[in-house]
Parts: C-alpha cells; structure tokens; sequence
C-alpha cells in the first residue's frame, strides 16, 4: 500500500461468485415427498469411502446421506478440500431424538458448496444401547464456525464432540444442574421445583469472570513470543 | 376504584389524627415527590423485544424526555427506576438482582411486559416466572410487548405513585434481605413441601405440557 | 435469463482514515507511517499485568444480554471471550410442545426485529413440510412483509450503531422511520412488532383497503430519510476514521467461520439467499446485491445501507405486481375455513374443529428452508413424525454463527472499536441465545 495513492485504493479481496456459470437457480415448486434428484456428492462419497456412507435418501429436495459415527470428520474434511466437492460452508451442527425411544439419536450437520450451489445433510447415527458412547468427532478443525454450534449441541443434547478445543456450557450456566433440556426426558419446565431453580440460578456468581480458559489465557501471555507482545501491544492487527 | 370516590392524596385532609403532619411536611413531602417523580432516571433493563418498543418510546414519536426519562442510566448508581424490559432467564437472574441492589435509594421497578411480569409465554425450564420473584416490583406493564402508550401509562402510574409516598413513612425505603437465620425465614424446600397439598405454581412442571 | 445474475454486485470500494483534499475518502492501513505509529521504543518494564474487564451482560452498547470478557493491555484487546445465554428461554424446547401454527408467535419473539421475516421463513419451511403451494397473492405479500422487516431490522441497526459510535440523531431518524413501518404492519397483523403474521398455507389476513397506499406512500418518502443518513455519515472523517480497518474477516475466514448475510458480502463473498437458493419467486424480482471487498466495518455499514435502498426497490416491484386473489390456500387440512362457512356449514365447522384442537399434520419427514434474513442466513430445520407436533424444531441463528468470529475480529484493536465490531455484525441476542 503506498502512501502516494490518494484517492480510491485498490479493494483488499477478489469477489467470490457463488455458483457456476451457466447456473439459473430458481425458487423450486412442487418439490416432491421423496424421490427427487440427489446430490451428486453421494455418488461421489461412496466411490470414495464406500462402506462408510450408509443410506441415503431425498427428502423435499434435500439430500440426506448417513454417515458411520467415527468416521464423519474424514468424511467432512474431504468434502471440503476436494475441489470437485468444496463444501466450504457449514451451516449447522444439531442432534435429533426422536419420541420414539427406540430410535437412535442422530446428530446432523448440515453443509453447503457454495461454489457449486449444493446443499447437502449428513447424519450420524447414535444408538442408545448404552454401550454406543454419545460422542462424535468435532469438525471445528474443518469449518471454524462449529465452535458455538457444537458447544450448543453439548449444552442441550449432551453429545461429546471429540477434538473440539473448548466443549463446555454455551446457553445454560456451566454448573447447571438439571441435565441436557432438549434430551426427551427432560420436562419442559426442567426437573427440579420453580423455586429450586431460582435458588441455584441466584447462587451462581455474576461476576465470575475466571473461567478456566479465561485464567490460562491471562498466564499464556507471558509465554507468547516477544516480537507478537509487542506487535500486540503496539496495536497493529494480528489477522493472519 | 370503590364505592366512594377517593380523595385526590396530594391535596387531601389527612383523616388519622396520629399521622397528622403539619403544613411543612406537607409541602416539603410535596415538593420531594413532584421533584422525584418528573425526573425518574431510567435503567433500561432491556433484553428482548420490550427493549425495542421502550427505544421506540424513547424515540420522537412517543417520547419520553416529557416524563424527565431521557437520560438513561446504564449505570444502577445514577438511576431511579429499573425499567425490566424483557424476559428474564435464570441466568440472569443474578446479574438482575445485583443491579438492583446497587441501585440507591430512592428506588423503583417497572416491569414491563409480560415476560418481566410473569413469565410471559416462556413456561420454561429457563425463564423467571415473573422478576418479582426475585426483586420487588411497583408497576407491571401487560403486554407483549406493550405499546408505547402501555408504557407511558405505567409510568404516569409510577408517577402517582411516587406522589403518594409520605416522608413520615420509613417502612418505603427499608430494603430487606432474607435472613435464614430468622424464625419467620421458610427456606425454599419447606415451601414447596407446604404448597404441595395447594398444587402451587412451584410445581408447575408436574402439570401437563 | 441473463438479468438477474449479470446486475449483481455493487461493488463498495470506498475505504479510509480520513478524506483527501478534494473531499474523497482515502484507505490506509492502520499502522502507516504518518498515522498511528506503533512506539517500537516502548520500554519493556511498561507493560505491566493486563487487565480482565467484563462489558454487560448489562450494558447499552452491547445490543442485548451479552457479555464481553477483555482482557487488555493498556487499550489494546488482547484476547476476547464472549458470554452468551443470558436471554436463553429453551424455545426449541417449547417449539416440540406446540402444534405448527402455535409455534409463529414464538417465532416473532425470537429474532424480534426481522418478526415478519421469521414468520415467513417458518412458513415457508412449514409448507415445505406439508408439502402445500401457496396462492401468488400470498407470494407476493410474503416478499412485501420480508423487506419492510429487513428495513426495520437495517433501520435498528443504523440507530444503534450511530448511538455506539456516538452520532445520536440518525437513532431518532431512524426509529421516526420504523414508526411508517410499524403503523403498516399494526394495521395489516394487529400487532407493532411481534406480528405473527403467516400461518401455515396462508397469512393471518389479506391487506385491508388503503394499505397499498399507505405502502407507496412510505416507497416514495424513505428514500430522503436514506439520503440524509447517507449525507451525514458515509463521508463524515470521524465516521471513516472510526470504522475502517477494523474487524478485517477475508473471505476464506468468513466462510470458514460461518458468516453470513452482510458480514459474508462485505469481506468479498457474494452469497445471498434469494439469489442463490431463491424463494417466493425472488429469482423474478430485478435487484442487486451489495458486496463489499475490504470486509471491515465501513463495508458492512456501505452494504447494509445499500440493502436498505435495494430492499425499497424489491418493495416498489412488488406493490406492482400485487395480484388480486385469495391470500390463503383452500385446502381444509391446513388453513382454517373462513369465518362464515366455519359457523354455517358442517362440514367447514369440523375442518375447524379439528384444526383448532388437534393441529395441521404434517407427512412425516424433515426439511430445511433457508432465507435471506437481515442478519444472515436464517432457516428453520422440522423433523415430523406425523403428528401435530414437532419433533424437532431447530432455528438456524446467523447472528449466534456470526458472533462466534468476534474474537478473531477483535483481537489487536481497541477498547472502543470493540464496540464499534460488535455494532457492525448486528446481532440481536434473542436469536443467539434463543
């Protein structure tokens, strides 16, 4: 950036496109029950993984293909960095337990191509034999934006997401009590008497501003390098 | 509004002959209140959807600075009335009540809407049935959200309400905290258990979904 | 068609810490020489501990419950930690106790400015789900309802960001304008604010007489409100000073980190909902889509302005193209019968009854409908086993995805640009916490 540009500067970043061209999209009506075309990531996932990928199946035009539970970060991470793929969006990480309490939870997530204008839903079965641990692995390495999304997926359901850097409350106070409010047996009201919850909603501190992470960071700073103090220090951005 | 009409307090004979004030007290009470009421100093306790219809009164159209409440506080120190516009997690719970506690005396409560009020439509694991339960209110505003002309008359009533308060009574400003260690504390177990016969809104979560 | 796509962009190249001699704003890097120099001779032993200080939950600037955690050196943010779930009310959970058309009014509460906005993304997900088309009319209305709340939710933006970085007016021009807004939503749905004005197969009600007028009347006089705005902040130094450079997110970041709405298009990434997923017909309707390429704060601020005069545009196409018809779908499962048959006919009064205790059914299945809300990407993600209920009701947030980057944005800057970041990502805490 030189300092004799008066006037406009250059833009700092290119424009990306969605889509290809070529593309129309166009609103879709009389979306069909199921049947419908499929996405062509699923062909492409079981060339690639085979055994891996389970069912999947068209559902109002959306695609959903069902993934073994430990595999799923592999799964995640190739869709993203294989250029004919580039699933570079995710949109959503949540679970689904259904009444029936037969049927295994399942974790969704929900990811999108922005380049090739796909929506794809991947589910991950887990069953509540008891012996199934309700853990999958945590794709925040892939896609940056998991980070609150599966926190809140802890929060609510319970499930363990394995790898994820910081997995604590998100939504309720982190020693909250009753359990996981979104679990099917857990009451709409919470489990314990009205006033019960207000006397361990007051207990907790406000001000506690000393969470864990929180106390580590303020001793990590020492151990930084001295060039990024200073840089820190000194106000410039540290945007990689 | 009774049978007979009541005597406008400001200006009324006072009946009891034991709370016979003199001339002065009367007018100085006077004096406080009206200087009190038309310069309430707002501490917007705003979290929902109430928050953006008391910034909507805040706004021209309805505006408050006519009422003396254009200056709001964020600060509880510097504020006369806790306007609660919102509902109330139990996560704020807390953070509700040491505002309030770090409010000086003298203090007021709004609660606005009907989440602040009781709850609202969040029968919930993780809503406040009502910020009563955990601070003493004044005036509850319905609505959801209220109109800004909701509020304006909550307020007109807080208004009046402050025009009523006698210096002579002490008992106004006294702030209480619950002492377990009194005879007349019931810790919030023996509550329940006593309420249970009563079907007590306690137990709200064993009724039906 | 070659129209729609070829006219996409707006591209927002203005940028800078102050303007030239001949008035123009100029970009240069924080840090340049002749700017903020950083002291390279600042004495080690000056350092000192750094200091951890908390903003809010209660807090004005804070646009909500959230809290901030900073931990500082001097003024410079050295970390950040957000707090959020101070406004948590278990709305998903309260969503899997009630039938599909008692869940709208939850629906307005949650991201509480862009209510309209959320009523139609839920239906549209709803009739997704039901499998049901509806009537152009109700098209038509639908697109209508969704810019007046995007100009709302813009508008409140545009006010509390002014309010942050300290110009108070544009708060009251801004608010005078949602008072149009909000006497055309009060005289369609009954209600200011919290509208729930869609049902499922349908809307609450058609438009009563005089409200098209009323509707042109607002097209025609809010532009000037924009051009004042415009006037007083786009080239205002302090503004520009105060707003470029900051909160940087390249577009790589930003996809990875789940950005969306007009945080995504100001860091260069030109992904909009109606025109990439369409909905409603969007693909019909002519209007651009503002992408910055600095991605700072100065950029979503130009992007958002210029949503707001795009969104007029969509608004005087619409009004245009209002055809007559019936708003709601006759299709008795679903919708209600009308007032008249339900308390003459049979037949009707049944369809009603049953409607009223039991609920619309749904066909078993799942869906997910994006759209394009004035914070991001919003959709609604049903799972139904076919019974009235829901089994799982998920709302998508854009703001709770957008907030997550505010670390990455915030760290290096200082205590007052904080505010000015988190005013530029417009988050409304009651989506996030949910």
């Amino acid at each position: 950036m030189s300092k004799d540009t008066l006037g406009y500067a250059e833009p700092a970043f290119q424009i990306v496109m969605p889509g290809q061209p070529g593309d129309v999209p166009a609103t879709p009506k009389h979306v069909p029950h199921r049947g419908g075309t499929m996405n062509p990531s699923v062909e492409a996932l079981r060339a690639q993984f085979g055994a891996v990928i389970g069912r999947a199946e068209v559902m109002w035009g959306d695609t959903t293909v069902y993934v073994e539970r430990t595999k799923v970060a592999e799964v995640c991470a190739w869709l993203q960095h294989e250029p004919s793929q580039s699933y570079e969006y995710l949109v959503d990480v949540t679970a689904v337990e259904h009444r029936d309490a037969m049927r295994p939870i399942e974790v969704v997530w929900h990811i999108r191509s922005i380049k090739f204008r796909r929506f794809l839903r991947i589910k991950a079965e887990i069953a509540k034999d008891g012996k199934t641990p309700l853990a999958v692995p945590s794709v925040w390495g892939i896609w940056k934006g998991a980070d609150w999304l599966e926190r809140e997926c802890y929060d609510m359901f319970g499930i363990r997401f394995e790898g994820h850097p910081d997995l604590r409350r998100i939504l309720m106070w982190e020693q909250y009590k009753e359990g996981f409010p979104l679990r099917k047996d857990f009451p709409m009201r919470g489990r314990f008497s009205r006033s019960e919850q207000l006397k361990q909603a007051l207990a907790a501190n406000p001000e506690a501003r000393y969470s864990m992470e929180e106390l580590s960071i303020a001793d990590a700073f020492e151990d930084l390098p001295s060039d990024m103090r200073h840089r820190l220090t000194g106000g410039e951005k540290t945007g990689e | 509004m009774g049978l007979t009409p009541r005597p406008d307090p400001a200006t009324a004979v006072s009946w009891n002959p034991a709370t016979q004030e003199g001339w002065i007290t009367t007018r100085l009470d006077f004096l406080v209140n009206w200087g009190r009421s038309n310069s309430l100093w707002p501490m917007p306790f705003g979290t929902a959807c109430c928050a953006i219809e008391f910034m909507a009164s805040a706004a021209s159209h309805f505006d408050l600075a006519r009422f003396g409440m254009e200056r709001m506080s964020f600060s509880p120190r510097q504020a006369d009335v806790l306007i609660c516009a919102g509902r109330v997690p139990f996560k704020l719970a807390p953070v509700i009540r040491r505002i309030y506690q770090q409010m000086g005396q003298p203090k007021w409560v709004i609660s606005m809407g009907a989440c602040a009020s009781t709850g609202g439509m969040f029968d919930s694991y993780a809503v406040v049935q009502g910020i009563d339960t955990i601070i003493p209110v004044d005036v509850y505003v319905p609505g959801c959200p209220p109109r800004p002309e909701g509020l304006i008359y909550g307020i007109m009533m807080l208004q009046k309400k402050v025009m009523e308060e006698r210096m002579s009574n002490t008992a106004l400003r006294d702030e209480m905290m619950p002492d377990p260690t009194s005879q007349l504390y019931i810790p919030p177990s023996r509550i329940d258990e006593l309420s249970e016969p009563f079907g007590n809104s306690v137990h709200q979560n064993r009724s039906a979904p | 068609m070659a129209t729609a796509t070829d006219k996409r962009t707006i591209e927002v190249a203005l940028s800078t810490t102050g303007l030239s001699a001949d008035g123009k704003p100029q970009r240069i890097p924080l840090g340049a020489e002749g700017l903020i120099s950083p002291n390279p001779a600042m004495e080690p032993e000056l350092e000192g501990e750094h200091m951890l200080i908390n903003i809010g939950p209660q807090h004005p600037a804070t646009h909500g419950v959230l809290r901030l955690v900073l931990e500082l050196d001097g003024e410079t943010v050295v970390r950040c930690i957000p707090h959020v779930g101070y406004l948590h009310c278990g709305f998903e959970k309260i969503g899997e106790y009630r039938q599909y058309n008692q869940i709208i009014p939850w629906t307005d509460r949650e991201d509480y400015l862009n209510s309209m906005g959320n009523n139609v993304a839920y239906a549209l997900g709803a009739e997704r789900l039901f499998g049901i088309e509806i009537t152009e009319r109700c098209k038509v209305l639908r697109v209508i309802a969704m810019e007046l709340s995007r100009i709302i939710s813009h508008l409140v933006w545009l006010g509390t960001t002014c309010i942050d970085i300290g110009a108070f007016t544009p708060f009251l021009w801004s608010f005078q304008e949602r008072e149009n807004v909000y006497n055309l939503l009060e005289r369609w749905t009954g209600a200011r604010l919290t509208t729930s004005g869609t049902r499922v197969g349908g809307m609450i009600a058609d438009v009563p007489a005089g409200w098209t007028d009323q509707l042109r009347h607002f097209i025609d006089t809010f532009p000037k409100t924009l051009d004042e705005c415009e006037r007083m902040l786009n080239k205002n130094a302090i503004w520009v000073g105060r707003t470029v450079g900051l909160g940087v997110m390249t577009p790589e970041e930003a996809l990875n980190y789940g950005l969306s709405g007009p945080m995504l298009r100001a860091s260069g990434v030109a992904y909009d909902v109606r025109k990439d997923f369409p909905y409603l017909d969007y693909e019909t309707y002519d209007f651009d889509v503002p992408v910055g390429t600095n991605g700072d704060v100065y950029d979503r601020f130009l992007v958002r302005q210029e949503e707001l005069r795009q969104s007029v545009r969509i608004l005087d196409q619409a009004l245009k193209r209002l055809p007559e018809g019936p708003v709601n779908i006759d299709d008795p499962r679903v919708i209600l019968p009308p007032k008249h048959k339900a308390t003459s006919e049979m037949e009707s009064m049944i369809h009603h009854f049953k409607l009223v205790m039991e609920g619309p059914r749904p066909p078993i299945g799942e869906v997910y409908v994006p759209i394009e809300s004035p914070k991001g990407e919003k959709g609604y993600y049903f799972v139904s086993d076919g019974t009235a209920k829901p089994v799982r009701w998920r709302i998508r947030p854009p703001s709770f995805v957008n907030l997550s980057a505010i670390p990455k944005m915030v760290e290096g800057h200082l205590l007052s640009d904080v505010i000015a970041i988190n005013a530029s990502i417009d988050i409304v805490m009651g989506e996030i916490d949910r």
